[in-house]
């Protein structure tokens, strides 16, 4: 058997399972109305030097409103999972609000290119990254939603993506086969956007979870913004219903059309030309300037981001590209 | 004159490559154009995977982000990324299609960057779930376009492992037995790897396209076949399916 290999990469979060306990034993479980709004959650539970992490995949089920929020107070220095991360990515590249990131997938916007703004922030060395894989990464969280310190896995070995990641080769004690053994990943705050979630945070997620029941088991806080509150009462009527349970959540902030230019599933398809305009803008430093102090900086909140974005007009287009309706757009 | 383009034929390649019932994750573009294809001709029970989380679908059009809406639309379930990943470490999952900036003779895959890691010429996105399908999966396929930068001799990263340094590497690194790169398809040349030495090894050349542009567009030796084919034109049917029901607005075929 060849030399177990270690990987060079940093550590950013504590993986020590007791400390977690330590961590969770802290947590209220008592059922609570949590509702406040995105600009009291985000100064209540995210602070300088935080480690994030964000739900959903690529475009789809982003907590936009949230991370709008994070950039305009200024958040600085925070570390991140970056995990499926597209336009999320990019917003909080746009308020340099990152210094250090788990990357396992950044900087691209899948089919529609990479961003400039992210690639000049990563280039210029403004950033520290370990390198993981997106597997890897939702292991890391099932791991720390687990409560134990490392998971096993088959992924990474023998590249480059293992040597600069802080993951570490050992030997099944059944049956001898090399494993990479991941670091469990138990982030400070995730945020989270759902389809519906009643006061006190019991959250329905509609269609794909990407790791985001894992994520907000592993996380010790946890952001959820829902499209739609509902009473506690509706809730608990269908409990099968719940994706998310209040247990975990901290707060819970109403934001209809919140994962906007995204894609909410069976709500509203994502807004191609308006991610297009994120791209363009960031051809140029100055003209992404004006953007970002446009569309963020320059608003209180995420309902005059949607006006700036055509709001409901273009809502309803969006909306009806989602229900696959064919024919003439709304008025 | 031929009545089709290359990325048609890139698609229908890869389409074929596909038996019926079997699975398969895929991304956007072609790939998921190929996989489409197969759905409607000759592969209807193709169970096509997105590592997002979709799970069988019945894809009305193709997807713009592999976990946007149209990745379980009909599907058999809206699952989760590790219901996917679990699946392909379980074994479960036969192909997966990949991309990539580099590849070496060997199939291993670079997306992570140019120049050095620590302050690279260009940044990409990074492995995603690049290095878990090529790791995973019974077999990986690439279409790429072929040029010399981007068949290279060697790699500036290596994100996902191919066939590493040879015969037996994988294995050898701890990844499950029976699993590596497959095919290599592109707009000159279909490509295989040999048993033996596990480099690639062309099987087929496109029509139009010669032997010595195929080596002239690739960084490192390449291994030919016995008998080297023109790869098997589009049928009228596919080319049909493909333009009329797959990508009825030439996102994916161009113009």
């Amino acid at each position: 058997m060849s030399e177990l290999k270690k990987g060079v990469g940093p550590l950013f979060m504590d993986p020590d399972a007791d400390n977690a306990r330590e961590f969770f034993a802290t947590k209220h479980l008592a059922s609570r109305n949590k509702l406040m709004t995105a600009t009291e959650a985000i100064s209540q539970y995210v602070h300088d030097g935080d480690y994030l992490a964000s739900g959903g995949f690529g475009t789809n089920r982003i907590a936009t409103a949230l991370l709008h929020e994070v950039v305009r107070q200024r958040r600085k220095n925070l570390g991140l999972a970056g995990h499926t991360m597209t336009h999320d990515f990019q917003i909080l590249c746009a308020g340099e609000c990152i210094s250090h990131c788990d990357a396992a997938y950044i900087v691209g916007l899948e089919a529609r290119g990479l961003s400039k703004n992210a690639r000049r922030l990563i280039e210029s060395g403004k950033m520290e990254l370990c390198e993981w894989t997106n597997a890897a990464l939702s292991w890391r969280l099932r791991a720390a939603a687990m409560g134990v310190s490392f998971i096993p896995a088959r992924v990474m070995l023998g590249t480059d993506t293992f040597a600069n990641s802080a993951a570490v080769e050992i030997e099944c004690p059944f049956t001898g086969q090399k494993y990479a053994a991941l670091p469990a990943l138990y982030p400070d705050v995730a945020l989270i956007h759902v389809h519906v979630a009643s006061p006190s945070g019991n959250a329905c997620i509609e269609g794909l979870t990407a790791a985001d029941i894992d994520l907000a088991s592993a996380s010790k806080r946890v952001i959820i913004s829902a499209e739609r509150i509902v009473p506690e009462e509706d809730m608990r009527r269908r409990p099968h219903r719940t994706t998310i349970p209040s247990v975990v959540v901290d707060a819970v902030v109403e934001a209809p059309f919140g994962c906007y230019p995204g894609n909410m599933p069976y709500l509203y398809f994502s807004d191609e030309d308006h991610l297009r305009e994120w791209l363009q803008a960031e051809e140029d430093p100055e003209v992404f300037k004006a953007f970002v102090e446009k569309y963020i900086y320059g608003t209180d909140y995420f309902y005059e981001y949607l006006d700036l974005c055509g709001g409901m007009r273009r809502m309803i287009q969006l909306r009806r590209k989602e229900y696959m309706v064919d024919g003439a757009a709304c008025d | 004159m031929s009545d089709y383009n290359a990325m048609e034929l890139m698609v229908v390649v890869a389409a074929r490559s596909l038996p019926n019932a079997a699975s398969v994750v895929v991304g956007t573009g072609a790939p998921c154009a190929a996989a489409m294809l197969a759905q409607k001709t000759h592969a209807p029970d193709l169970v096509v995977m997105f590592e997002a989380g979709g799970l069988g679908p019945k894809m009305r059009s193709a997807p713009v982000s592999v976990g946007d809406s149209h990745t379980f639309y009909h599907a058999i379930q809206a699952s989760s990324m590790n219901t996917i990943m679990d699946a392909c470490s379980r074994g479960c999952v036969d192909f997966a299609f990949l991309g990539a900036a580099q590849i070496d003779m060997f199939g291993n895959l670079n997306t992570t960057c140019i120049g050095d890691w620590k302050a690279p010429k260009t940044r990409f996105p990074g492995s995603g779930g690049g290095n878990d399908l090529a790791s995973l999966c019974r077999h990986s396929i690439i279409m790429t376009p072929q040029d010399r930068r981007r068949f290279a001799a060697k790699l500036d990263f290596v994100t996902s492992p191919g066939y590493l340094t040879g015969k037996g590497a994988r294995e050898a690194a701890g990844l499950p037995r029976g699993t590596g790169p497959h095919r290599v398809i592109t707009n000159m040349a279909v490509m295989g790897y040999d048993d033996e030495t596990c480099r690639m090894k062309v099987l087929s050349i496109n029509e139009g396209h010669t032997r010595e542009e195929v080596i002239e567009n690739t960084g490192f030796e390449l291994l030919f076949a016995e008998h080297l084919e023109v790869t098997k034109r589009p049928t009228k049917h596919e080319l049909k399916i493909l333009r009329e029901e797959v990508d009825p607005t030439r996102v994916i075929i161009g113009r």
